[in-house]
């Protein structure tokens, strides 16, 4: 299992199009992922779950991924909220 | 028939799209899809998952229905949220959970479905966030496809023939639906003239009533209802003289809309050949097409708020060029005038801030000199958006000539800025401001040395010159636009422009009002832009005058003291020159 925190970088937050991105991009990985934030916690593989984060550009998530491609999955993630999923 | 029961009800709203009709009123309640919690046998389960899949499949059938007729009608912009919707219907892992919850808990489908997408639902409106309840909207919406689906009703099946829908509200996708069906009209309680449902109703060429506020608590199925798209009303249980006096109306209002379409592709000018700009104020990109087509000579007023409607937070750059270039594209070879930001006031704001008295606080320019960065990024935007050179900027609530001078020195910035990205706009770009301040419309002639035109904002202008807030029940009826005091000063921003050189425009209601229209052009008004749907009234005014006379009916105006004394001698002059226009009897 791995941890990482991440930084939602792009200014209009994590609205439905990052959301979907998002999902998109878990959904490559066999290994889950469980996204925190504050109290709530969702699985990264939801739509649903996703949008119900109300991220905006500054705030920090907990992933955590947990399967046999954790590492890759990971890797793909972080690097997705670098790039502020291709908003800008 | 019980007729002491069937008192005839009048119910007062805004009028969102013309038109006049009268017939059976069916009731629309978002609250249809009744759930129950019943338990069902192991041997059910597979039955109760097929009936699942089965729903969700036809919830994506109807939705992408929706979503390319909305993206035709609305923009695939608007559209978007339909996206939102699909995609929830594609979750594997909600749908998932769903499923074993039914197999684990023996619940039927309508039950679990309910309670699963429910627990989301909270988690959304539980934030403080105008966004976030938005998506809680969707996520609502969306359930009730698939519960209804589940369900196996067909929510429309019950509307036998054509009915008059009466609703709280009426979400785009509900107006989609009704179109299909045959709709005599649409009532609701809530919703203002922009919203997406007004505007999809007038495309649709239906009447349409909102703002009813009571509506759904006095109408109920089947109950008998005339509803009058022009005055913005509905009446239940009409008697047979109401019923007659509308149809009258409607024949009147029909026969001269038919002689209108003619008119479209003249210009506006009266009969002596005095030119005016008659021009359209809209806030949706959607909306040029029906301006065009009602024979506008561009826009004159675009109010860039539409930009921020339903958004946690001010829109980039891009996304603004983006949104300004369709605008400008959709409206070349004529021009369009976008209105900075009007934020404050009564008007939306990303950031709202609570102010005791807000349309004496931080509106408008104030807003834009106090946020660079946001000012800029809209500039830049619309400068981007200019390169055909058909745009002009103006802005709103200017105050004082610092402000014009301030503003100025930011459209320069905001070029050097693009010169560096070396990304092309209209170095000639005109710059224009609204006069709407009591102190801007005394200092007009100053104000004119600054600017390359002016345009009269009337709603704000009267109620700040006049002390009245026109949403005051208390106060309301001393709003009054024929006041000589308004009179005076719209007379003395025209002369003062003229003076300096600049054209001086209207984009206030009074410009569409068919009252004004003979008085503003002896005033000597540049330009009139107004609601769409009010154009070809307007037009045929202009096209039925002529300047001279209209100057004497001005001029005679002027020497009256009394609001009452001006409005009948504007009646007379309007009924004797162009007696075809049909006013409200």
């Amino acid at each position: 299992m791995i941890e990482r925190t991440v930084t939602i970088v792009n200014r209009k937050g994590l609205h439905t199009r990052p959301a979907a991105t998002l999902v998109k991009t878990a959904a490559r990985f066999q290994s889950d992922l469980t996204i925190r934030k504050d109290n709530l916690e969702i699985n990264g593989k939801s739509i649903i779950g996703v949008m119900t984060l109300a991220a905006e550009q500054g705030s920090t998530l907990t992933l955590q991924f947990d399967g046999p491609d954790e590492e890759q999955a990971c890797l793909a993630m972080e690097d997705l909220f670098r790039r502020g999923f291709d908003e800008e | 028939m019980d007729t002491a029961s069937r008192q005839e009800i009048v119910l007062k709203g805004v009028a969102a799209a013309p038109g006049i009709s009268c017939g059976p009123a069916y009731l629309y309640s978002k609250l249809i899809p009744r759930v129950e919690e019943k338990s069902i046998t192991p041997e059910e389960v597979q039955g109760e998952i097929g009936r699942l899949h089965n729903a969700n499949a036809r919830s994506e059938k109807e939705l992408q229905k929706i979503h390319a007729f909305a993206e035709q009608k609305l923009g695939s912009q608007n559209a978007r949220i339909f996206e939102a919707q699909i995609m929830i219907l594609a979750d594997t892992i909600l749908m998932g959970a769903i499923e074993n919850r039914i197999a684990r808990e023996l619940k039927n489908a309508e039950f679990i479905v309910t309670d699963e997408i429910t627990k989301y639902k909270q988690i959304m409106l539980s934030a403080h966030d105008e966004y976030m309840h938005e998506r809680a909207h969707d996520v609502d919406d969306v359930m009730n496809r698939i519960i209804r689906n589940i369900q196996d009703q067909k929510l429309f099946s019950k509307l036998e023939g054509a009915s008059i829908i009466v609703s709280e509200t009426l979400a785009p996708s509900d107006t989609v639906i009704f179109s299909r069906n045959q709709v005599l009209g649409y009532a609701t309680d809530l919703g203002g003239v922009t919203s997406h449902a007004a505007i999809l109703a007038r495309s649709l060429k239906i009447p349409a009533v909102v703002g009813l506020r009571t509506s759904t608590k006095t109408v109920k199925t089947g109950d008998t209802v005339a509803i009058d798209g022009y005055a913005g009303l509905i009446v239940l249980n009409p008697t047979e003289e109401t019923i007659q006096t509308l149809e009258r109306k409607k024949q009147r209002f029909e026969e001269f809309e038919g002689r209108l379409v003619n008119i479209a592709g003249l210009t506006a000018e009266t009969l002596d050949h005095k030119h005016i700009e008659l021009s359209a104020n809209i806030e949706f990109d959607t909306e040029i097409e029906f301006s065009r087509a009602q024979g506008s000579a561009g826009i004159g007023l675009f109010r860039t708020e539409s930009q921020l409607i339903g958004r946690p937070s001010y829109p980039t750059e891009e996304e603004q060029y983006q949104a300004y270039r369709r605008v400008a594209e959709g409206v070349f070879p004529h021009s369009v005038i976008f209105r900075t930001f009007d934020v404050g006031g009564d008007k939306i704001s990303p950031d709202t801030e609570h102010e005791a008295n807000p349309f004496l606080g931080w509106r408008g320019i104030r807003v834009l000199l106090d946020r660079p960065e946001l000012f800029l990024d809209q500039l830049r935007a619309i400068l981007r958006a200019s390169t055909q050179k058909n745009v002009r900027i103006m802005f709103p609530m200017v105050s004082t000539v610092q402000e014009i001078r301030r503003a100025r020195e930011m459209v320069s910035r905001a070029q050097k800025e693009l010169d560096a990205r070396a990304l092309p706009y209209d170095p000639e770009i005109k710059i224009g401001i609204m006069i709407e301040v009591p102190a801007a419309a005394i200092l007009a002639e100053q104000m004119a040395g600054e600017a390359d035109f002016l345009s009269i904002g009337t709603n704000d202008l009267i109620q700040y010159l006049l002390a009245v807030d026109r949403d005051n029940a208390a106060v309301a009826s001393l709003y009054q636009q024929f006041n000589p005091a308004v009179l005076r000063t719209i007379r003395h921003i025209i002369d003062a422009g003229h003076k300096k050189g600049v054209w001086v425009g209207m984009c206030g209601q009074m410009a569409g009002d068919p009252l004004a229209t003979v008085l503003l052009v002896g005033l000597g008004i540049d330009e009139l832009s107004v609601i769409p749907s009010v154009l070809p009234e307007i037009k045929k005014i202009i096209l039925s005058i002529k300047y001279k006379e209209a100057k004497r009916v001005a001029d005679k105006a002027l020497t009256m003291s009394t609001e009452q004394e001006i409005r009948e001698h504007l009646s007379a002059i309007i009924k004797n020159k162009v007696p075809e226009i049909p006013f409200d009897e």
